[in-house]
């Protein structure tokens, strides 16, 4: 195991350099001029551009830039946007909601997804079943954005079961719609793989003992159904992780929810390469993070992973 | 009485079974049929002039007989009418001069005019059926460029192994770490994307993200077609590495490439969809679902049509490429069928 987790880690180097490079080089490499987007297109005297030009690192060649770069990434100094703001601050006020969205959002589609999924399983082919499916179906050809349209809509104005947007505070309870529409198309995955996991081992020959030892059905279904049919879904709820984190810029735009993905949208319309750049550096070591913690939780799950 | 036991024809008792050192008073007689009485067609079923069905047409038998596939097909077929001449199915052309009226601004249906009109005064159904083109084009070509290049990529990665698969794999990875939204966002913001935006940046961006999925499932599938032992026997004869790839292992590694190429169709006409929401997809100028349903965001109270029927094309659409991949799967790979 420790060999596997070092390989693992010793893996994410290059990748996360690459990912980190590819974005640098995307926003800088490219014409434009990012001094002039900050004085809103009027006109700037030449030593106000030159001195905000060093002082955001643009004068110096590419590679220089990059490493200064990561070197502030790696101690966290993630440097000012350009209204004067500490980014570092900026991303600590945004990242607790998001992560709170995510962890939400991941706790709707694991709880509904698998009950959901071992009930249509258990009665393949029956009315729940058959219904369950299309609805599934529905929910992944509907564009993220126009189911929260609909919620919001919904629940939000006419219902008013919910609040249409969220506050500033972003509380857990003002969160739980915004995290339904970011976690229902995910959901309606996780449903899927449980299902087929599920109605693949319901018929294994531990099953049949377990039933034949006088089990109850119950103790059967959690325990030796479920149980041996979660690998594939953990796995998958843990990639989807660093997806929500991504998908978080379409739901959080919706309900006006002040995250990482509302920072990251706006810093975009306005220019702010350094902020654009220094957010997604972020969310590219969560991303990586996420995906070797699931690559380890696969191989405590799975042994034959860890020795291939 | 034990069971087993033979009997004599002619009177009746039970044979002994012949010991070691004792032979037997009767004689046995044993037919044998003469070679040439049955040739091996008369055994075999099989017809020797037939060839055997391949695995295409195998899958073919199955999906024709298939409801799924014949309703995903239908719909999928229509799509692409309503996309090539859109003319057809409406006499309003919405790009024309007299297509929008503000007079008609957020009106109800009336005939003639069947989803009603948008803010502008343009007719809702005029530009649904027009905006089919711009969503299919994205999504057609999107997934032919991540095909040939993820094809390309992942089929010489799984093939020759080595530093070629490690430098592949890790530039894989290094999209991968970049959720396919936020990179299309970040490319679309780019200045030689933003002056020229147009169908076609929209699908070279989203084809950059795409492509390391589909390498990842061919190299999967490359590797495993690689070491069967038909490709061995090829190469035995004198093939070429490289033709062997050509020849023999793409063709039948192609069943998973073809099932993930069909859903993500659908996934990126959703792609483009919103991007064009967020304000980074297609210029505002182009009629396409994604604009107009963004357009419908700020009329959601006022008049929800506009956002139902452009949504309502859009997922029909999106769900018909995505059962069409479940048939085809089902057909292509009999062991899936048993969960799905």
């Amino acid at each position: 195991m420790l060999s596997f987790t070092l390989k693992r880690i010793s893996q994410l180097f290059p990748v996360f350099i690459g990912a980190t490079l590819l974005v640098y080089f995307l926003v800088f490499a490219t014409p434009g001029d990012p001094i002039a987007a900050l004085s809103g297109g009027k006109p700037m005297s030449d030593a106000t551009k030159a001195a905000l030009t060093a002082q955001y690192n643009l004068d110096k060649p590419f590679w220089v830039q990059y490493g200064l770069y990561l070197k502030n990434l790696v101690t966290l100094d993630l440097g000012t946007s350009f209204s004067g703001q500490e980014v570092k601050e900026m991303l600590a006020r945004a990242f607790p909601v998001t992560a709170r969205l995510a962890i939400l959002a991941l706790v709707i589609e694991a709880v509904f997804g698998i009950i959901l999924g071992v009930i249509a399983g258990m009665r393949k082919g029956k009315l729940f079943d058959s219904t369950v499916l299309v609805a599934s179906l529905l929910v992944i050809a509907v564009p993220t954005f126009v189911l929260g349209f609909l919620l919001q809509y919904v629940v939000g104005v006419k219902l008013e079961w919910a609040k249409p947007t969220v506050s500033g505070a972003a509380t857990w309870g003002e969160l739980i719609l915004p995290a339904l529409v970011l976690g229902l198309v995910s959901l309606a995955y996780v449903l899927r793989l449980t299902r087929t996991s599920v109605i693949e081992n319901k018929t294994a020959d531990y099953v049949r003992t377990a039933t034949a030892k006088g089990l109850s059905r119950n103790r059967v279904v959690t325990v030796h159904i479920l149980r041996n049919s979660l690998i594939p879904v953990v796995t998958y709820l843990g990639a989807d992780l660093g997806a929500l984190m991504g998908g978080a810029i379409v739901t959080e735009g919706i309900f006006n929810v002040p995250g990482v993905g509302h920072l990251l949208y706006q810093a975009i319309q306005k220019g702010e390469t350094p902020t654009v750049v220094a957010v997604v550096g972020v969310l590219v070591i969560v991303f990586v993070l996420a995906n070797l913690i699931v690559d380890m939780l696969y191989a405590l799950l799975d042994p034959r992973i860890r020795y291939a | 009485m034990p069971e087993n036991q033979n009997f004599n024809p002619e009177d009746g008792l039970p044979i002994r079974s012949n010991r070691a050192g004792k032979v037997s008073k009767y004689k046995i007689e044993h037919y044998v049929a003469p070679l040439d009485e049955t040739p091996l067609q008369a055994v075999d079923s099989v017809k020797e002039t037939g060839k055997p069905l391949s695995m295409w047409a195998e899958a073919w038998r199955s999906l024709r007989k298939q409801p799924l596939f014949i309703i995903s097909t239908i719909m999928i077929i229509a799509v692409i009418v309503v996309a090539a001449f859109p003319q057809l199915f409406t006499s309003i052309d919405p790009a024309g001069n007299q297509a929008c009226l503000l007079e008609n601004s957020n009106e109800p249906a009336r005939p003639g005019h069947i989803m009603g009109f948008n803010l502008q005064g343009c007719d809702i159904y005029a530009r649904t059926i027009y905006g089919t083109r711009a969503s299919l084009l994205v999504g057609v070509f999107t997934t032919l460029i991540v095909v040939l290049l993820g094809g390309a990529i992942g089929a010489l990665a799984g093939y020759y192994g080595g530093w070629i698969d490690t430098i592949l794999a890790r530039l894989g990875d290094i999209f991968f770490a970049l959720p396919l939204i936020l990179g299309a966002i970040i490319v679309m913001q780019l200045p030689a994307f933003r002056e020229n935006r147009s169908v076609w940046t929209v699908i070279v961006t989203l084809a950059i993200f795409g492509w390391p999925q589909l390498a990842r499932i061919t190299r999967g599938a490359v590797i495993e077609a690689r070491n069967a032992d038909f490709v061995k026997a090829s190469r035995a004869l004198g093939l070429s590495k490289f033709s062997a790839l050509l020849k023999h292992v793409i063709p039948n590694s192609l069943a998973p490439i073809i099932v993930v190429a069909t859903v993500n169709l659908g996934v990126y006409i959703v792609a483009e969809a919103t991007l064009s929401f967020l304000g980074v997809g297609l210029p505002p100028d182009v009629m396409s679902w994604g604009n107009d349903i963004s357009s419908a965001r700020t009329q959601l109270r006022n008049n929800p049509t506009m956002l139902m029927w452009p949504a309502l094309f859009l997922s029909v659409t999106v769900l018909s490429f995505i059962m069409l991949g479940d048939a085809v799967r089902d057909a292509l790979d009999p062991k899936a069928r048993k969960g799905a």
